[in-house]
């Protein structure tokens, strides 16, 4: 899922400050599921505000809205109706679901509430860690299940590098080296044959590398 | 035992502490409480293994929202004792009652007041 944290509310009191009529608006999916910017979030932040702005005296009506998806057309389209009332929204989407908004509700300024960080898992309540940067190009099969590109923080595909020191990254000692963890389970596979192939070079078109991507599927388009 | 406590104090049943979340805290500010003080079981000793400590961490969460937003932090106070400690719960209910009278008024309550 994508995994998101939540911005500091002074900067949210910041971006709407002078507005009058606020809408908050969660997302019902992996935002939720971080504990950044589902409806419990919605609420606290917007009750937050209510009381921040009654403490400056200051008159303001904030409203609450969760979404199923701030990623999908039909889900936005449900505050078509209301959008335009409101001076700002601050959306506690990932920053997919704040820039569709934006692309779809021209009249009103939309502010993120949560920060974007990255793809990962739930290792833990409170604890989520990288998995995946959405290289394009899935390695994972010759990899044992471990990603290089998201988890090595050299992005090297034939490592381990010098660095490698009992198990950890040289970066942090907290953190696992990818290609420790990479031959590990290829020894528990029986596979480390497959470790002494060399991988070729990358095509890193597929990455940020070849500028914003998209995904054309024209079997399932209508 | 007949032991008093302020008459400032309502109390708000819950099943359990860990019951009690950050939006149920800052909505009873928003309502105009002066103070929320969370009480409950010895660290240890909940039933539900884990209940005070969420408490405890909302009860952290909140407060910090309320410093921020120049409410306060010190109005939001959890404390832990044992359910049949009845003079230590009378105990912390005054020591609640005299951190807000020094306080003061939640001040959000005050201006509300003064639009109204
Ligand atoms: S190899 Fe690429 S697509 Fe596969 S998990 Fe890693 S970053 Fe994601
Ligand atoms: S120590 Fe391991 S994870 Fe860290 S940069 Fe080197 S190969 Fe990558």
């Amino acid at each position: 899922m994508i995994v998101a944290d939540k911005k500091p509310v002074e900067e949210i009191i910041e971006f709407v400050k002078d507005n009058k009529k606020i809408l908050i608006l969660g997302c019902n999916e992996c935002v939720t599921v971080c504990e950044a910017g589902g409806k419990k979030e919605v609420g606290v932040l917007a009750s937050t505000l209510r009381m921040y702005f009654l403490n400056q005296g200051k008159e303001a009506k904030i409203d609450e809205i969760t979404l199923e998806r701030q990623c999908d057309h039909e889900y936005l389209e449900e505050i078509r109706d209301v959008a335009d009332e409101y001076d700002a929204i601050v959306s506690l989407a990932c920053g997919v679901g704040v820039q569709f908004m934006a692309e779809k509700y021209h009249s009103v300024p939309i502010y993120p509430g949560v920060n974007t960080c990255f793809l990962g898992a739930t290792e833990e309540r409170g604890l989520w860690t990288e998995r995946c940067q959405a290289c394009g190009n899935c390695m994972l099969g010759i990899t044992g299940g471990i990603c290089p590109v998201s988890r090595c923080a050299k992005r090297i595909l034939n490592g381990p590098c010098g660095g490698s020191s009992k198990g950890k990254c040289e970066i942090n000692k907290d953190l696992d080296c990818a290609w420790q963890l990479i031959i590990d389970r290829l020894k528990a596979l029986d596979r480390l044959d497959d470790y002494e192939k060399i991988c070729p070079i990358k095509d890193w078109s597929t990455d940020r590398a070849g500028g914003p991507r998209k995904v054309v599927r024209e079997d399932v388009q209508i | 035992m007949r032991l008093t406590y302020p008459t400032s104090i309502k109390i708000v049943l819950v099943p359990c502490t860990g019951k009690v979340d950050v939006i149920h805290i800052l909505r009873a500010f928003e309502k105009g409480a002066d103070g929320v003080c969370v009480i409950g079981c010895m660290e240890g000793e909940c039933h539900f293994k884990s209940g005070n400590f969420r408490a405890r961490k909302h009860v952290e969460q909140a407060q910090k929202i309320l410093e921020t937003i120049g409410i306060g932090g010190g109005r939001a106070q959890m404390y832990n004792l044992s359910a049949g400690d009845g003079p230590l719960f009378a105990e912390y209910a005054q020591d609640i009652h005299d951190k807000i009278m020094e306080l003061g008024p939640n001040p959000i309550k005050l201006k509300k007041h003064k639009a109204a």
